[in-house]
Formats: structure tokens, C-alpha cells, sequence
């Protein structure tokens, strides 16, 4: 079984949802990234989600654009990223998926880019622009990655079906018709969507996109598998940066703060 | 109509084209796709498209013998498809009114776009406001400034115009800003994209919603010199002008296709947006396509003197017929498409577009090596008036 796998089917046993934040790659430095996803994974989180910078991030919003740009000032690319989480691989197993746009894995070759992941150990990929009918190359290629598949709140049932079919790890359901950022609540229609995916499918599913706050979070748990936060940290994390490069632990410590309180509803 | 060209059922062209974009956005490229198959041979919808077209925009336009030009470079005979004659000047108008009578039929009430030197702007507030429709133009910030006759027509036709601060602040940006807009206004709004770029099936409606151009050339060639031409000419920003001249004539073998991107301050130096030239295959904006990119895949800032050139992209259908080798394409420098925008002006009292200038350029360079019995028909794609300010500014002159 894959780590991701088996992280959510020890979480349902404990009747437990997964919090999965999202991480910048890079932002505001590699070093600090791996100190992130070390002090995430101490606050609770239970699979990390790794930005990898894009000059075009077309599903993003201002918040997660900002962070993209501030990695992208020191041009962190793929080969980076396999390595750091290749050092976070000798102090954690924590699952670490990669989310990032098809021109940077097209670019970098989808072959080298399965087989860079099985090698340092990420294990799985989301890739909001690639979506079924252009994904196909990269499943046939993937044995041991999981192919993360989005599902929009628009998505029609015919697709919610295939999709739902060909689905790997999780099912990441798009919490709003919309680009990422913090978002005011959870609408409405987004629980009858994941029933309606889960009535189709065994996989568990994470909503993700607006999910900002604590009682996003404790209202997402009551249906889904997992709640995905992405903004709220980075808005966190920014809004500390001025800490930088004095305080070190007081920055790394604030992040940590946020995922607490984000998971406390969990728990 | 080779196989790839005609059947591009999944919208490939070849290896490029698709649809590379959020599953969100999904949903709204099939419902397009649906009514694009169900209006496109509708006779309805043709006659209305077809009935704007020589009432609205004054279609046919002429195919102009430019005689002094000719005379001047001494070689093939030039001719002008004079789109820039078109109702607000240029070819643009052609593509945005067929997209908004398929809006229209959708029942969607608001228009949003994209415009890098303003013209799809002016020619979607335009359409916009002759049906009715709310309209929002995103137009990036150096463009905007740049642009600022144009910002000021779209406004008079009641559009609200959004200046894109991301990225380089130009069409680039302002694709990635019309998109996340339409993303998250989805089941009201029509994007009415304005090159033959994009996910599919833009590129196949943007394609056919400007082959007139080439229709009406080839006729109008065979009228007035018995033959097809030789060569086709035309600028590429994202190729919507130069697809709508080039496809008609795809089949016939003997014609030449030459498509002009802007090399800016040189293809060697970064200050350009020559894809095909510099760029690599990758996805951008939701297709398949030569791509102007880092070696991190990460888009590159594009340059260009002309704002509706400035694009690190292009149409996947040309970078399918320069796979196959059916088109050629080259680059022309800011400092020669100023140098052809002056030609043009003194040897034929026409003041034409940036854009247009770069395809005149070529041509300045291509007629003098041909023979006199031959054929060049060029795109003249819009009129300059919009780049005087450009112009005045590049000559140091003070308006
Ligand atoms: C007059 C004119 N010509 C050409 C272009 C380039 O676009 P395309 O390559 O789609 O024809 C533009 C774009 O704004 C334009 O305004």
C-alpha cells in the first residue's frame, strides 16, 4: 500500500480526517521549507501538499501567486525540490505530494519525473491543468505515484463516474468555483458533491480551495476524508516573514501555530 | 483537407492544441464545443453572422494592388487583404462578432476578454455593446499605458477595462487574468478569446471565424490576376490573422505560408516574443505549442514594440504546419517594423498597425528577391492609429 494509502485507512480506523497543508516549495527558502513541513507534521498534519513555483499559476489566487514568486526570486526548480525532499525523506515518512502546472513536469519529461519521485520518495502528484482526457501518458507511466485527481463542484456526473474510476490516492474535491484563497465558508453544495463521489468510490476525498478556517476545517471533516488548507498558511506565513532572518524558530513557530489551530477541530 | 487539419475532433493539430485546464473550466469548453457543433452549419446563424459582417463590419474588404510599393522594391507584385479597412480597424472584429452570436444563442448575458494591444478589446466592447452584453476587458498594466487610445474606445463602448498587474503586465498576463475571471464567474460568463490560442475548441472557432480573410483573398486574387499567389504573409502574436489567411489556402500546395513574429530587439538578446523561433514545445494558457520558456519550463517575459505581438505562445495549428513544414515562419525587429510602418505610409498613404508593420517588413525584404510575375498577398491586419503615440515616441517626436 502507499504511504498515502495507508495514512488514510489508519486515520479511518481511528474515525479521523486528514489535514493536509499546503506548502510553497521554496518560499521564502528551501531550507525553511523542509523546517515547515518538519514543524507541520509535529502540529498535526497528516500529508503535506509541496508547491512547485510556476510563472503562469492559472488555478491560483493573489495569496498562493504571492508565495509562487517569492521561490520562483530564487529560480527553485525540480531538481531542488527532488532534493529536499529527499533530505526530509531521513527524518520523516510523512506522505508528500507535489502540486504544480504541466509545463514544468512536460518540461522537465514525464518519465524522469515518475521516476525522480519513486527514487526520493514522493508519492503523489497533482496537476490542476492536466485534467482527464490529457492525463492519460502520465498514468500509464506511474506505478508507485498516485495521480491525484481534481473534481469541481461543476463537474458533470458522467465525468464524476470516470473519474471517480481512475482515481489514486485521493480525490481532491475543488471547494469553489474558483481560483485558491481564503474564502469567507464552505458553500453549501459541496457536500452533496463528495456524497456523490463517494458513492461511487472506495478512494477517500479531501476538499480543498477556501478552506481557510478552523470551523472550515471541523465542517469538511463531517463529510470528507481530509481538508486541504492552502492560503490561510501562506497568509501566516507571510504576514512573518518580517521575522526573517533573526528568528528563525519564532517564524518556523508561527506556521506551526496556524496548522495547530487548524487541526484542532480534528482532534 | 489533410486528415489532422480537418479532424481535429479531440482540437489536435497534430501533437499540439488540447486542453490543458482546470477540471472547473472543463464543463464550460464542452457546453462552447456543443454549441459550436450545433450553430456552425446552422444557415440561421450564418446568415446573422454573414448579414453583420457586410452590413456591420463592411466585408467584403478590398485585396489592394499596393502599385507603388511594388514599384518601389521591384520584384513580386504585393497585394493588401485590407482588414484594417474593417469596421474599428482590424481583423479582430471579425472573430469577436461570430463568438458573441454564439453567446448569444448560450444565453450567457456578460463578455469577458483578453487584449494585449487593445483591438480585441475595442472589437469585444463593440460586439458587447451592440448585443446588450456586460462586457470586462483585461488588459496588462504596461499595456494599458501603452495602449491608452484604446483603453479610452473601450471604455466609450461601456466596457470595463481591468489593468492586470501580475507577471510582465502584458497579454500573457492578462490571458492568466480573463481566465481565473472566467473561472470564477463560470455559469454566467462568455470568454471571448481573441487569438486562435487557448484550450480547445477556440482555436478551431477562432480559426474559422477569421477564414474569411482567406476565402475572400483567393477569390478576389483569381479575379484580378487570373492565379493564386505565391506567397501568403502575415504577422503572428497568436496567429488568429494569419490562420484566418492561411487556411483556405492550405491545400493549395504551390502557395507559400510565411508567418512574421516580433524578434523585438533581436532574436539573440531576451528582449523578444519570436516562438517559433526561440521557443520549445510546452503548455501555456491551456494548449500544446511552441512555448517561449526557461529552462525550468517557467513562460519567459516576452518583448515586443507591438503590444498585440507580445505573446510567449502560439496558435497550435501553426505550430503544427511548421512541424510539417506546410509554413514557414520568420522574425522582424521593432527597428525594422518602424522602418516598414514609415514605407507604407509614404509609398501607399496607408497607416498601418505595429502588428500589420512587422508582416510588411518581410515583405520589404521577400518582393525584391522574387520575380515581377509573381504573387504576394499580404495581411494588412489592422490600421496604426492606435500606434502614432508608439511611433511619435520611438522618432523622439512630441505630440
Ligand atoms: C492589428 C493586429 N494585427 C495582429 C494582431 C496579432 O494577433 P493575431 O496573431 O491573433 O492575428 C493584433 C493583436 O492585437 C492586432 O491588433
Amino acid at each position: 500500500m502507499s504511504r498515502i494509502a495507508t495514512t488514510f485507512a489508519r486515520l479511518q480506523d481511528q474515525g479521523q480526517q486528514a489535514f493536509i497543508p499546503f506548502l510553497m516549495t521554496g518560499d521564502p527558502t528551501l531550507e525553511l521549507t523542509k523546517e515547515l513541513v518538519l514543524e507541520a507534521e509535529r502540529n498535526g498534519a497528516d500529508i503535506i501538499e509541496l508547491g512547485i513555483p510556476f510563472s503562469n499559476p492559472l488555478a491560483d489566487g493573489p495569496t498562493i501567486q504571492r508565495a509562487g514568486k517569492r521561490s520562483l526570486a530564487h529560480r527553485t526548480n525540480l531538481k531542488d525540490i527532488f532534493k529536499l525532499v529527499k533530505e526530509i525523506r531521513t527524518e520523516s515518512q510523512i506522505p508528500i505530494v507535489l502540486m504544480g502546472y504541466f509545463n514544468s513536469i512536460f518540461n522537465y519529461g514525464l518519465e524522469r519525473l515518475i521516476n525522480s519521485c519513486e527514487e526520493v520518495g514522493v508519492d503523489g502528484l497533482i496537476i490542476p491543468d492536466l485534467p482527464m482526457g490529457e492525463d492519460e501518458e502520465l498514468r500509464a507511466l506511474s506505478n508507485e505515484v498516485d495521480i491525484i485527481s481534481l473534481v469541481a463542484l461543476n463537474s458533470s456526473p458522467k465525468r464524476i463516474k470516470e473519474l471517480a474510476e481512475n482515481s489514486q490516492g485521493f480525490i481532491y474535491a475543488v471547494a469553489t468555483l474558483g481560483t485558491t484563497g481564503e474564502r469567507g465558508e464552505v458553500s453549501k453544495e459541496v457536500k452533496a458533491k463528495v456524497e456523490e463521489i463517494k458513492s461511487l468510490t472506495s478512494t477517500p476525498v479531501a476538499v480543498g480551495f477556501g478552506i481557510s478556517k478552523p470551523e472550515h476545517v471541523k465542517e469538511v471533516a463531517s463529510f470528507a476524508d481530509g481538508a486541504i488548507v492552502g492560503s490561510a498558511i501562506i497568509k501566516r506565513l507571510e504576514d512573518n516573514l518580517e521575522l526573517l532572518p533573526e528568528s528563525e524558530a519564532e517564524f518556523i513557530n508561527s506556521v506551526g501555530e496556524i496548522v495547530s489551530t487548524l487541526t484542532s477541530p480534528l482532534n | 483537407m489533410s486528415a489532422e487539419l480537418k479532424d481535429n475532433v479531440k482540437g489536435l493539430f497534430g501533437e499540439f492544441g488540447g486542453k490543458y485546464v482546470p477540471e472547473l473550466i472543463i464543463p464550460a469548453l464542452e457546453e462552447l464545443e456543443e454549441a459550436y457543433d450545433k450553430y456552425k452549419d446552422d444557415p440561421e446563424f450564418q446568415e446573422e453572422f454573414n448579414y453583420y459582417l457586410k452590413q456591420y463590419v463592411g466585408r467584403a474588404n478590398p485585396l489592394y494592388y499596393a502599385e507603388r510599393l511594388t514599384k518601389k522594391l521591384g520584384g513580386a507584385k504585393i497585394y493588401l487583404k485590407r482588414e484594417d479597412l474593417n469596421h474599428m480597424g482590424a481583423h479582430k472584429i471579425n472573430n469577436a462578432l461570430g463568438q458573441v452570436l454564439l453567446a448569444k444563442r448560450m444565453g450567457k448575458k456578460r463578455v469577458i476578454a483578453e487584449t494585449g494591444a487593445g483591438q480585441h478589446g475595442v472589437a469585444t466592447a463593440t460586439v458587447a455593446a451592440m448585443f446588450g452584453m456586460e462586457c470586462e476587458i483585461f488588459m496588462g498594466a504596461e499595456d494599458v499605458k501603452r495602449q491608452a487610445l484604446n483603453v479610452f474606445r473601450m471604455k466609450l463602448l461601456g466596457a470595463k477595462v481591468t489593468s492586470v498587474t501580475d507577471g510582465t503586465q502584458t497579454l500573457s498576463d492578462a490571458v492568466d487574468a480573463a481566465l481565473r475571471n472566467w473561472v470564477e464567474r463560470i455559469d454566467d460568463t462568455f470568454y471571448l478569446l481573441g487569438s486562435a490560442v487557448g484550450p480547445h475548441p477556440y482555436p478551431t472557432i477562432v480559426r474559422d471565424f477569421q477564414s474569411m480573410i482567406g476565402e475572400e483573398a483567393k477569390e478576389q486574387i483569381l479575379e484580378q490576376e487570373g492565379r493564386l499567389p505565391d506567397y501568403l504573409v502575415a504577422c503572428v502574436g497568436g496567429g488568429s490573422n494569419a490562420i484566418g489567411l492561411f487556411y483556405p489556402f492550405v491545400e493549395d500546395k504551390d502557395v507559400k505560408m510565411i508567418g512574421v513574429e516580433a524578434a523585438g530587439l533581436g532574436v539573440d538578446t531576451d528582449k523578444h516574443a519570436a516562438t517559433m523561433a526561440k521557443g520549445r514545445k510546452g503548455v501555456i494558457h491551456g494548449f500544446k505549442t511552441y512555448v517561449l520558456q526557461d529552462d525550468n519550463g517557467q513562460i519567459m517575459p516576452v518583448h515586443s514594440i507591438s503590444a498585440g505581438l507580445d505573446y510567449p505562445g502560439v496558435g497550435p495549428e501553426h505550430s503544427y504546419l511548421k512541424d510539417i513544414g506546410r509554413a514557414e515562419y520568420v522574425s522582424v525587429t521593432d527597428d525594422e517594423a518602424v522602418n516598414a510602418f514609415q514605407v507604407l505610409c509614404e509609398s501607399e498613404g496607408i497607416i498601418p498597425a505595429l502588428e500589420s508593420s512587422h508582416a510588411i517588413a518581410h515583405v520589404l525584404k521577400l518582393a525584391p528577391e522574387l520575380d515581377q510575375d509573381q504573387v504576394i498577398i499580404m495581411n494588412l491586419s489592422g490600421r496604426g492609429d492606435k500606434d502614432v503615440y508608439t511611433l511619435a515616441d520611438r522618432l523622439g517626436v512630441e505630440l
